[in-house]
């Protein structure tokens, strides 16, 4: 994945930044709890939500489990429509490939509309050492771009970013990218959006190549679908000579029925709107409209592997709706950055380890970044169970196991630094298994129980750095009942 | 009726209280009440870190205490949920290795017999009035695995709302993780102490003396993120509200 995440620390220390900051919390509380709410009424609204979310499931698994046929389904159409199809192993090859094709038109800049598969292999940093300049065109993106930032966030990649902020980043960076801000910018929002709008027409229309994602790829007609709020996108797709669209292998839906349910799930769980406001559609060239060529490339970049995980797979299903960073009180607290990837929040505690590999201190951590409470599958449009996933990968850290790693099954061994707790838990199974053994250090407990510090050393600190252990009782319950036979009531019930 | 009391190894060992209110309650309702001394922990703790395979042990140690029993009892949802929503999962990865059928047959009796405490006696007791006392203002903290693991629904709330003298008050985010979650607790500790502050936030902003929850392992995050805050509130958990009476009223 991206180079621009790569040496990143581990989550817990990655978030410390977040949590101690007051204003990003703020800035996130208020972002992440709003739209919450929102959501929650727009899919209140629909009475086969329930139903809704079962057919995204399935149309999904069913796409994944025959996702060769459909692939080659896709291509021929596409190739059909007068498109071509490039096929890229790793984000290396999708790099190459669109340079080589940026290149060949003779073009040094390209537009963007929002694609995080680009963001994911980190082609505006493969161009840039090519000497192609990309210039994001979607707001958010265009805000992280022009603050030399990360985005934090799926569907608001700057929502860590207020509105003073982003008046701060407009007035002191459109100047270098083109068209400056205007003079004396505020920050109201129609001041934003007026300044961001002039800035980038002029890109839309000098710009000869466009480079974007898709949301969807219908296999029966080759076409791709792209769902936003501002046109932008629309703008990007249509104006350039040459289009270049950058898309994951999970994208495809088999036919435009099969889209029917994603066009109602995706708007309600993303931004809370019946729907989108634009929602383009491209299949191929056509003569006097459009682009005049049209480049698909099909990334794999660790898909592959993570569908021949029989548990972990159905991270492939996410639609890249957001609803669960939205929901996630850890995503609310940590922030995206955090998460060290494009994908942020629980979908990318999930994504991340799996198409990157466990490997890294930072993707050995993500499983561990949730309090596995299970807000985010609740509201997850194709009932991506998280929380099942996180503890899978949890047990692939810890104790290594079976993976496919660049299409080779192989044994991962177990990540380092967990040899303590390892330890720990196996002498916990033993005492357990033993109820004497638990019993015996209960009573140790209790009876040392006045000599317990407040503060606790070691791992114990980071427990008792904020909040109090409760007292040892004098006595354990079982000792308790043994002594009594249950209490007043329970007499000669003890076995 | 006989029921196991499983207690769990947190409750047990830290908050012998709680067992002793459950004990109190179930009787009062003419339940009779055995605690099988065999039993230990349910493993989630292992499973939920990523060991399964040393939770596996104590699931099977689980089902050959429990498995006898018409209907096991547990104050804990998260526990229940353990039991409930995940050990058929171990049963289906056990069988997915290619290990057969065992773990999954040994673990099946006691899975659609265990209860939380308020599933008991809603659904099987058929009670929401259980004769309870506890004159005192009331913030419910419904729990996660409680909440959309087993799925508990107003229950628990009912039952508060019948409790004579209890003025229960809304609690702000309720559905909101209080920043427990096992081991994540120690994992990630900055952020779980800031979701505990929270809570414990919106706790006091209720104005309430009591913030009552199904599990105590929650509770003790949420009393110690208290305490320290100096807030006053204190945690209570449900079956101590549920066992108070007028005769014998908790503090």
């Amino acid at each position: 994945m991206s180079g621009t995440f790569v040496g990143m620390p581990a989550f817990p220390k990655a978030a410390q930044e977040a949590v101690g900051n007051p204003t990003l919390r703020a800035n996130l509380r208020h972002a992440t709890h709003t739209i919450r709410a929102k959501r929650a009424a727009a899919v209140a609204e629909v009475s086969d939500w329930a139903a809704l979310r079962e057919a995204g499931k399935q149309i999904k698994d069913h796409t994944l489990r025959h996702l060769d046929r459909y692939l080659v389904q896709l291509e021929e159409s596409v190739t059909a429509a007068g498109g071509t199809v490039h096929w890229a192993a790793d984000a290396d090859e999708a790099n190459r490939i669109v340079t080589r094709l940026v290149k060949e038109t003779g073009e040094s800049e390209v537009v963007k509309v929002k694609s995080m598969a680009t963001q994911e292999i980190g082609l505006n940093e493969a161009l840039e050492a090519e000497g192609i300049r990309a210039y994001e065109t979607d707001l958010a993106e265009l805000i992280v771009q022009l603050g030399k930032d990360r985005p934090s966030h799926i569907l608001v990649p700057a929502i860590h970013r207020n509105r003073g902020e982003i008046r701060d980043i407009f007035a002191a960076e459109m100047s270098e990218w083109g068209r400056p801000a205007p003079e004396g910018l505020t920050d109201t929002p129609a001041e934003l959006a007026e300044a961001a709008r002039l800035h980038l027409r002029e890109k839309f229309l000098r710009a000869r190549v466009g480079v974007s994602g898709a949301n969807f790829m219908v296999a029966e007609t080759g076409t791709l679908v792209v769902v936003e709020s501002e046109g932008n996108g629309r703008m990007c797709l249509t104006l350039p000579e040459t289009l270049i669209s950058v898309v994951g292998i999970e994208k495809i839906v088999p036919t435009w029925r099969d889209l029917e349910v994603f066009l109602q799930t995706l708007p309600r769980s993303s931004t809370a709107e019946r729907m989108n406001p634009y929602t383009s559609t491209w299949t191929g060239t056509t003569d006097g409209d459009g682009p005049r060529t049209f480049h698909l490339v099909l990334l794999d970049n660790g898909r592959t592997d993570t569908l021949a995980d029989e548990v972990g797979r159905q991270a492939l299903r996410c639609i890249r709706c957001s609803a669960c960073l939205n929901v996630c009180p850890v995503y609310e607290r940590a922030g995206g950055h955090a998460y060290g990837s494009v994908y942020p929040g629980p979908i990318g505690a999930i994504l991340s380890p799996q198409l990157r590999g466990t490997g890294s201190e930072i993707d050995a951590s993500l499983p561990y970044a949730s309090s596995l409470c299970g807000a985010c599958y609740e509201v997850c449009p194709v009932a991506i169970d998280i929380p099942e996933v996180l503890v899978h990968l949890r047990e692939r850290v810890v104790q290594g196991g079976p993976v496919t790693l660049e299409g080779n099954r192989t044994v991962l061994k177990p990540a380092k630094g967990h040899a303590a707790e390892r330890a720990a838990m196996r002498a916990a199974r033993w005492a357990f298994a033993r109820p004497g053994a638990l019993r015996a250090g209960q009573r140790l407990a209790s009876r040392t129980r006045r000599l317990h510090p407040r503060t606790l050393p070691g791992p114990g600190r980071a427990w008792s750095g904020s909040r109090d252990l409760p007292p040892v009782p004098a006595e354990p319950f079982r000792d308790w009942w043994q002594r009594t036979n249950g209490g007043d009531a329970g007499e000669g019930r003890a076995k | 009726m006989r029921v196991a009391l499983f207690l769990t190894c947190v409750n047990d060992t830290l908050y012998p209280d709680t067992g002793r209110a459950v004990v109190k309650l179930l009787t009062r309702l003419g339940v009779e009440v055995d605690f099988p001394m065999a039993q230990t922990c349910c493993g989630q703790a292992h499973y939920n870190t990523g060991y399964r395979h040393e939770a596996e042990p104590l699931a099977r140690h689980f089902s050959d205490v429990f498995g006898e029993y018409e209907a096991i009892v547990t104050p804990s949802g998260s526990c229940g949920a353990m039991v409930r929503e995940l050990y058929p999962r171990m049963g289906e990865r056990a069988r997915a290795e290619g290990r057969g059928d065992t773990l999954a047959a040994t673990l099946a009796p006691v899975v659609p017999k265990t209860y939380e405490l308020t599933e008991f006696l809603v659904d099987v007791l058929g009670v929401t009035e259980v004769g309870a006392y506890y004159p005192h203002t009331v913030t419910y903290h419904p729990t996660c695995h409680g909440l959309r693991g087993l799925g508990l629904g107003d229950r628990p709330r009912r039952l508060l709302q019948a409790v004579k003298g209890l003025e229960l008050r809304e609690l702000p985010g309720a559905d909101e993780c209080c920043g427990f979650g096992g081991t994540f607790a120690l994992k990630n500790s900055d952020v779980s102490a800031a979701m505990g502050a929270d809570k414990v936030r919106n706790a006091e902003s209720t104005g309430a003396e009591v913030l009552c929850a199904a599990d105590n392992s929650c509770l003790m995050h949420i009393g110690g993120t208290m305490t320290r805050l100096r807030t006053g509130m204190r945690p209570v958990h449900i079956a101590e509200i549920l066992a108070s009476t007028e005769a014998e009223p908790a503090l």
